[in-house]
Protein backbone atom coordinates (compact mmCIF):
# COMPACT_ATOMS: atom_id res chain seq x y z
CA UNK A 1 0.00 0.00 0.00
CA UNK A 2 1.29 3.54 -0.64
CA UNK A 3 2.36 5.62 1.84
CA UNK A 4 2.87 9.47 1.80
CA UNK A 5 5.13 11.19 4.78
CA UNK A 6 4.88 14.94 4.83
CA UNK A 7 7.53 17.69 6.62
CA UNK A 8 5.19 19.69 7.52
CA UNK A 9 7.32 22.26 9.42
CA UNK A 10 8.72 22.84 5.43
CA UNK A 11 4.80 23.15 4.37
CA UNK A 12 4.19 26.72 3.43
CA UNK A 13 0.34 25.95 2.69
CA UNK A 14 0.67 26.92 -0.92
CA UNK A 15 -1.85 24.12 -1.83
CA UNK A 16 -0.39 22.56 -5.24
CA UNK A 17 -0.68 19.44 -4.35
CA UNK A 18 -3.74 19.55 -2.85
CA UNK A 19 -4.94 20.74 -6.53
CA UNK A 20 -2.48 17.75 -8.48
CA UNK A 21 -4.09 15.14 -6.52
CA UNK A 22 -5.82 13.20 -8.89
CA UNK A 23 -7.64 11.09 -5.64
CA UNK A 24 -8.52 14.49 -4.45
CA UNK A 25 -7.67 12.80 -0.79
CA UNK A 26 -4.92 16.07 0.27
CA UNK A 27 -6.42 18.95 2.39
CA UNK A 28 -4.99 22.08 3.79
CA UNK A 29 -5.28 21.33 7.44
CA UNK A 30 -7.55 24.56 8.38
CA UNK A 31 -7.45 23.79 11.84
CA UNK A 32 -3.89 23.77 12.34
CA UNK A 33 -0.76 26.01 12.37
CA UNK A 34 2.73 24.80 11.31
CA UNK A 35 5.95 26.39 12.62
CA UNK A 36 6.28 29.18 9.84
CA UNK A 37 2.61 30.48 10.20
CA UNK A 38 0.63 28.45 7.10
CA UNK A 39 -2.03 25.78 7.32
CA UNK A 40 -0.09 22.40 6.41
CA UNK A 41 -1.08 20.07 3.81
CA UNK A 42 -2.74 16.82 5.55
CA UNK A 43 -3.48 13.50 3.90
CA UNK A 44 -7.45 13.04 4.81
CA UNK A 45 -8.03 8.95 3.45
CA UNK A 46 -4.35 6.82 3.06
CA UNK A 47 -6.57 3.86 2.12
CA UNK A 48 -7.15 5.89 -1.19
CA UNK A 49 -3.75 6.33 -2.02
CA UNK A 50 -2.27 5.25 -5.07
CA UNK A 51 0.92 6.25 -4.43
CA UNK A 52 1.32 8.04 -8.13
CA UNK A 53 3.90 10.82 -6.58
CA UNK A 54 1.70 13.63 -8.49
CA UNK A 55 2.06 15.81 -5.20
CA UNK A 56 5.16 15.30 -4.42
CA UNK A 57 6.38 16.22 -7.95
CA UNK A 58 4.15 19.62 -7.78
CA UNK A 59 5.89 20.44 -4.33
CA UNK A 60 7.92 23.26 -4.44
CA UNK A 61 8.99 22.75 -0.93
CA UNK A 62 10.00 19.13 -1.38
CA UNK A 63 8.48 18.35 1.95
CA UNK A 64 6.89 14.97 0.36
CA UNK A 65 7.93 11.38 0.42
CA UNK A 66 6.34 8.85 -0.94
CA UNK A 67 6.34 4.74 -0.39
CA UNK A 68 4.54 1.96 -2.47
CA UNK B 1 10.13 1.34 -1.59
CA UNK B 2 10.67 4.74 -1.85
CA UNK B 3 9.31 5.89 -4.99
CA UNK B 4 9.77 10.17 -4.07
CA UNK B 5 12.11 11.18 -1.45
CA UNK B 6 14.32 14.65 -1.41
CA UNK B 7 17.37 14.49 -4.01
CA UNK B 8 20.51 14.14 -2.22
CA UNK B 9 21.84 17.37 -3.82
CA UNK B 10 19.35 19.22 -2.25
CA UNK B 11 20.62 20.73 1.06
CA UNK B 12 18.27 19.92 3.73
CA UNK B 13 17.02 23.43 4.88
CA UNK B 14 13.86 25.32 4.16
CA UNK B 15 13.80 27.69 0.65
CA UNK B 16 12.71 31.14 1.08
CA UNK B 17 10.95 31.12 -1.63
CA UNK B 18 7.21 32.49 -1.14
CA UNK B 19 4.34 29.72 -1.14
CA UNK B 20 3.91 28.23 -4.83
CA UNK B 21 6.79 29.47 -6.03
CA UNK B 22 7.66 27.24 -8.94
CA UNK B 23 11.75 27.76 -8.12
CA UNK B 24 11.80 25.39 -5.71
CA UNK B 25 10.45 22.76 -8.42
CA UNK B 26 13.58 23.57 -10.63
CA UNK B 27 16.04 23.82 -8.18
CA UNK B 28 14.71 20.44 -7.54
CA UNK B 29 15.41 18.85 -10.97
CA UNK B 30 18.45 20.17 -11.28
CA UNK B 31 19.18 18.28 -7.91
CA UNK B 32 17.62 15.22 -9.24
CA UNK B 33 19.33 15.73 -12.44
CA UNK B 34 23.13 15.70 -10.62
CA UNK B 35 22.07 12.66 -8.41
CA UNK B 36 21.22 10.71 -11.25
CA UNK B 37 24.55 11.46 -13.42
CA UNK B 38 25.89 10.98 -10.05
CA UNK B 39 28.26 14.50 -11.03
CA UNK B 40 28.27 15.68 -7.45
CA UNK B 41 31.58 16.04 -6.54
CA UNK B 42 32.66 17.77 -9.72
CA UNK B 43 29.55 20.39 -10.33
CA UNK B 44 30.13 24.19 -9.70
CA UNK B 45 26.76 26.09 -9.81
CA UNK B 46 26.78 29.82 -10.61
CA UNK B 47 23.98 31.96 -8.84
CA UNK B 48 22.16 34.76 -10.38
CA UNK B 49 20.89 38.01 -8.65
CA UNK B 50 17.61 38.37 -7.92
CA UNK B 51 15.17 35.61 -5.74
CA UNK B 52 17.39 32.82 -6.43
CA UNK B 53 20.04 34.39 -5.36
CA UNK B 54 20.64 32.37 -2.80
CA UNK B 55 20.65 29.05 -4.34
CA UNK B 56 23.90 28.28 -3.39
CA UNK B 57 22.49 27.85 0.16
CA UNK B 58 20.09 24.95 -1.48
CA UNK B 59 22.57 22.96 -3.08
CA UNK B 60 24.92 20.52 -1.68
CA UNK B 61 27.75 21.35 -4.84
CA UNK B 62 30.28 24.23 -5.09
CA UNK B 63 28.63 27.16 -5.81
CA UNK B 64 29.91 30.62 -6.91
CA UNK B 65 27.43 34.23 -6.79
CA UNK B 66 28.35 36.05 -9.59
CA UNK B 67 27.65 39.78 -9.94
CA UNK B 68 24.10 40.88 -11.70
CA UNK B 69 23.74 39.23 -15.18
CA UNK B 70 27.48 37.93 -15.53
CA UNK B 71 26.86 34.34 -14.42
CA UNK B 72 27.77 32.99 -18.12
CA UNK B 73 31.37 34.92 -17.99
CA UNK B 74 31.59 33.40 -14.38
CA UNK B 75 30.87 30.33 -15.62
CA UNK B 76 33.13 30.25 -18.84
CA UNK B 77 35.98 30.90 -16.62
CA UNK B 78 35.22 28.03 -14.39
CA UNK B 79 34.79 25.86 -16.95
CA UNK B 80 37.76 26.85 -18.70
CA UNK B 81 40.21 26.68 -15.73
CA UNK B 82 39.79 22.54 -15.75
CA UNK B 83 37.44 21.42 -18.46
CA UNK B 84 37.99 18.06 -17.90
CA UNK B 85 36.76 18.25 -14.53
CA UNK B 86 34.27 20.70 -14.07
CA UNK B 87 30.36 20.84 -15.14
CA UNK B 88 29.42 24.15 -14.27
CA UNK B 89 26.03 25.15 -14.48
CA UNK B 90 24.35 28.78 -14.34
CA UNK B 91 20.80 29.70 -12.69
CA UNK B 92 19.05 32.67 -13.76
CA UNK B 93 16.20 34.37 -13.76
CA UNK B 94 14.94 36.53 -16.40
CA UNK B 95 15.53 40.29 -14.89
CA UNK B 96 19.53 38.77 -14.59
CA UNK B 97 19.58 36.51 -18.24
CA UNK B 98 17.67 38.52 -20.01
CA UNK B 99 18.39 42.29 -18.87
CA UNK B 100 22.12 43.26 -17.78
CA UNK B 101 22.97 39.97 -18.21
CA UNK B 102 22.01 39.81 -22.40
CA UNK B 103 25.78 40.13 -23.53
CA UNK B 104 27.18 37.66 -21.24
CA UNK B 105 24.64 35.09 -22.53
CA UNK B 106 24.39 35.87 -26.26
CA UNK B 107 28.48 35.84 -26.49
CA UNK B 108 28.99 32.45 -24.12
CA UNK B 109 26.10 31.10 -26.31
CA UNK B 110 27.32 32.46 -29.75
CA UNK B 111 31.06 30.97 -28.65
CA UNK B 112 29.43 28.05 -27.91
CA UNK B 113 30.77 27.89 -24.42
CA UNK B 114 30.29 23.83 -22.99
CA UNK B 115 28.25 25.09 -20.01
CA UNK B 116 24.77 24.14 -19.07
CA UNK B 117 22.21 27.97 -18.37
CA UNK B 118 19.03 26.66 -16.30
CA UNK B 119 17.06 30.00 -17.39
CA UNK B 120 13.96 30.81 -15.06
CA UNK B 121 11.42 32.97 -16.59
CA UNK B 122 8.43 34.65 -14.79
CA UNK B 123 8.03 37.47 -16.84
CA UNK B 124 8.42 39.82 -13.74
CA UNK B 125 11.22 41.34 -11.64
CA UNK B 126 10.52 39.20 -8.53
CA UNK B 127 13.02 40.08 -5.52
CA UNK B 128 12.95 43.99 -6.24
CA UNK B 129 8.76 43.98 -5.84
CA UNK B 130 7.32 43.07 -9.14
CA UNK B 131 8.41 45.65 -11.76
CA UNK B 132 8.09 45.02 -15.42
CA UNK B 133 10.97 42.93 -16.95
CA UNK B 134 11.97 42.49 -20.60
CA UNK B 135 10.19 39.14 -20.69
CA UNK B 136 6.59 40.94 -19.17
CA UNK B 137 3.76 40.44 -21.51
CA UNK B 138 2.54 42.91 -23.38
CA UNK B 139 -0.50 44.45 -21.41
CA UNK B 140 0.74 42.58 -18.23
CA UNK B 141 0.26 44.57 -15.03
CA UNK B 142 3.37 45.22 -12.80
CA UNK B 143 4.54 47.73 -9.95
CA UNK B 144 5.80 49.97 -12.87
CA UNK B 145 3.29 49.34 -15.51
CA UNK B 146 0.14 49.82 -13.60
CA UNK B 147 -2.14 50.03 -16.65
CA UNK B 148 -0.41 47.33 -18.13
CA UNK B 149 2.74 47.15 -20.64
CA UNK B 150 2.38 49.73 -23.75
CA UNK B 151 4.55 48.39 -26.44
CA UNK B 152 4.46 51.79 -28.04
CA UNK B 153 6.39 52.97 -24.78
CA UNK B 154 7.94 49.77 -23.45
CA UNK B 155 8.52 47.83 -26.69
CA UNK B 156 7.86 44.21 -27.07
CA UNK B 157 9.09 41.18 -24.77
CA UNK B 158 12.67 39.22 -25.52
CA UNK B 159 11.92 35.67 -26.57
CA UNK B 160 15.39 34.64 -25.58
CA UNK B 161 14.89 30.90 -26.86
CA UNK B 162 14.05 32.27 -30.59
CA UNK B 163 16.29 35.00 -30.70
CA UNK B 164 19.57 32.67 -29.52
CA UNK B 165 18.47 29.91 -31.97
CA UNK B 166 19.32 32.53 -34.95
CA UNK B 167 22.87 32.30 -33.97
CA UNK B 168 25.36 29.51 -35.40
CA UNK B 169 26.82 28.59 -31.67
CA UNK B 170 24.30 27.21 -29.55
CA UNK B 171 23.92 23.36 -29.26
CA UNK B 172 20.86 22.99 -27.62
CA UNK B 173 17.78 25.63 -26.73
CA UNK B 174 14.98 24.92 -25.47
CA UNK B 175 11.26 26.11 -23.75
CA UNK B 176 10.10 24.02 -21.02
CA UNK B 177 7.53 24.72 -18.16
CA UNK B 178 6.78 23.54 -14.71
CA UNK B 179 2.89 23.77 -14.89
CA UNK B 180 2.04 20.34 -14.53
CA UNK B 181 3.29 16.81 -13.70
CA UNK B 182 3.67 16.30 -17.45
CA UNK B 183 5.60 19.20 -18.10
CA UNK B 184 7.55 18.91 -14.94
CA UNK B 185 8.85 15.73 -16.55
CA UNK B 186 9.49 17.11 -19.40
CA UNK B 187 11.48 19.90 -18.22
CA UNK B 188 13.84 17.20 -16.24
CA UNK B 189 14.18 15.72 -19.41
CA UNK B 190 15.51 18.58 -21.12
CA UNK B 191 17.62 19.38 -18.06
CA UNK B 192 19.00 16.15 -17.87
CA UNK B 193 19.78 16.34 -21.35
CA UNK B 194 21.38 19.99 -21.26
CA UNK B 195 23.54 18.58 -18.74
CA UNK B 196 24.73 15.76 -20.84
CA UNK B 197 25.49 18.07 -23.28
CA UNK B 198 28.45 19.31 -21.52
CA UNK B 199 29.69 16.20 -20.08
CA UNK B 200 29.99 15.06 -24.03
CA UNK B 201 31.32 18.37 -24.64
CA UNK B 202 29.22 19.65 -27.18
CA UNK B 203 28.62 22.86 -25.82
CA UNK B 204 25.92 25.94 -24.62
CA UNK B 205 22.95 24.38 -23.40
CA UNK B 206 19.81 26.62 -22.20
CA UNK B 207 16.92 25.46 -20.63
CA UNK B 208 14.18 28.05 -21.01
CA UNK B 209 11.75 27.66 -17.81
CA UNK B 210 8.52 29.04 -17.78
CA UNK B 211 7.76 29.75 -14.17
CA UNK B 212 5.36 31.30 -12.33
CA UNK B 213 5.46 34.36 -9.30
CA UNK B 214 2.39 34.43 -7.53
CA UNK B 215 3.36 37.68 -4.96
CA UNK B 216 3.67 39.72 -7.81
CA UNK B 217 1.56 38.65 -10.23
CA UNK B 218 -1.13 38.94 -7.09
CA UNK B 219 -2.56 35.31 -7.66
CA UNK B 220 -2.68 32.23 -5.63
CA UNK B 221 -0.68 29.66 -6.35
CA UNK B 222 -2.93 27.78 -8.39
CA UNK B 223 -4.40 30.55 -9.84
CA UNK B 224 -0.66 31.63 -11.35
CA UNK B 225 0.18 28.17 -12.77
CA UNK B 226 -3.39 28.66 -14.67
CA UNK B 227 -2.56 32.30 -15.80
CA UNK B 228 1.03 30.60 -16.80
CA UNK B 229 -0.96 28.38 -19.10
CA UNK B 230 -3.43 30.64 -20.25
CA UNK B 231 -1.61 33.82 -21.01
CA UNK B 232 2.64 32.90 -20.86
CA UNK B 233 2.70 29.75 -23.28
CA UNK B 234 0.45 31.16 -25.93
CA UNK B 235 3.45 33.61 -25.99
CA UNK B 236 5.82 31.21 -25.22
CA UNK B 237 5.63 28.34 -27.04
CA UNK B 238 7.34 25.02 -25.55
CA UNK B 239 9.41 23.02 -27.77
CA UNK B 240 13.25 22.12 -28.44
CA UNK B 241 14.13 25.72 -30.84
CA UNK B 242 17.70 24.13 -31.44
CA UNK B 243 19.32 20.85 -31.00
CA UNK B 244 22.44 20.96 -33.60
CA UNK B 245 23.75 17.24 -32.61
CA UNK B 246 20.14 15.95 -33.41
CA UNK B 247 20.24 18.11 -37.19
CA UNK B 248 23.32 16.25 -37.91
CA UNK B 249 21.96 12.77 -37.13
CA UNK B 250 18.59 14.26 -39.63
CA UNK B 251 20.69 15.31 -42.13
Amino acid sequence: MAKVSFRTDFCKGCGLCVEACPKKILILAKDKINKKGHHPVEMTDQEKCIGCAFCATMCPDCIITVER
Amino acid sequence: MVVFEKPKSLADVPLHYCPGCTHGIIHRLVAEVIDELGIEGKTIGVAPVGCSVMAYDYFNCDMVEAAHGRAPAVATGLKRSDPENHIVFTYQGDGDLASIGMAETVHSAARNENITVIFVNNAIYGMTGGQMAPTSLPGQVTQTSPYGRDTDHCGFPIKVCEMLSQLDGPEYLERVSVNNVKNIKAAKKAIKKAFENQINGKGFSLVEVVSTCPTNWGLTPVKALEWLEEKMLPYYPLGVYKDRSAQKEGE
